[in-house]
């Protein structure tokens, strides 16, 4: 598999730390865990860690705007981190930039979601 | 270069890396392969999902380079695109349940300096991308 997908919880924020390629293929995969995280209803709040991806298309766009319509129809928030030269062009391309909170690192999106 | 393999989404990354592999010859930065990568990922994934609807299926991958032009031809034998200006659109998406953002076609047209697709209803769908290398023009000059 070409993408590893780590998560831990912290209070009431789901981190997701994702490596690798996130495509068709990988996105499918990440959606169904972060999906089984957020049912078990113990986080609120969702931060995505991308400093370790190498690669994303429009797939993995899908899969973050998917996310961000649940976590933010339930009320709660999500916001990125690490985000590179190359995704922060698709961000760009497809509007996402304007809707997504994204930080530098995750230690900052963990202080803005109240849980550093 | 041609490759011909099967319309599964485990062979994206296959398609990616073999394009970065034969295009590096010209060397490249790492932006262009880049966009070179994210532009036939797109293709292939739309002729895995839209075309063949995760059927069965085979992709057709062709990759030329003339000089320091890139030309790649990604072409399914699936079920073809009724109204191509409508899927053209950014955002627009025929398998929203699918999370689909809908910007394939609009991150092909930003990444490469032209971009054609023809496609018939129930006949299938090819799509052209060409790339000018800048770095290798730049190269070549000294």
């Amino acid at each position: 598999m070409s993408l590893h997908i780590a998560t831990e919880v912290r209070g009431d924020t789901l981190i997701v730390r994702l490596e690798g390629e996130l495509d068709h293929h990988t996105a499918e995969l990440v959606r169904q865990q972060v999906e089984t995280e957020l049912d078990k209803g113990v986080t609120d709040h969702l931060v995505i860690n991308l400093e370790r991806m190498s690669f994303m298309d429009s797939s993995g766009l899908g899969f973050i705007l998917g996310r961000y319509k649940r976590v933010t129809a339930a009320g709660g928030r999500m916001s990125l981190c690490g985000v590179n030269d190359q995704l922060m062009k698709l961000f760009e391309l497809s509007g996402l930039l304007k809707i997504l909170r994204m930080y530098q690192t995750e230690s900052q999106a963990l202080s803005e979601m109240g849980v550093a | 270069m041609e490759l011909k393999f099967s319309a599964r989404s485990e062979n994206e990354s296959f398609a990616r890396v073999a394009v970065a592999a034969f295009v590096s010859q010209l060397d490249p930065t790492v932006e262009e392969l880049t966009e070179i990568k994210t532009a036939v990922s797109e293709a292939v994934t739309n002729a895995i999902i839209h075309g063949y609807e995760e059927q069965e299926g085979q992709v057709l991958l062709q990759c030329r380079i003339e000089g320091n032009v890139i030309e790649l031809s990604v072409e399914d034998h699936g079920r073809g695109i009724e109204d191509l200006e409508e899927a053209r659109q950014p955002l627009f998406t025929s398998k929203p349940e699918l999370e689909r953002s809908g910007m394939g076609f609009t991150i092909m047209e930003n990444f490469v300096d032209s971009f054609e697709v023809e496609s018939r209803p129930g006949m299938g769908t090819r799509v052209r991308l060409v790339k000018t290398l800048k770095s290798q023009a730049l190269a070549s000059q000294h």
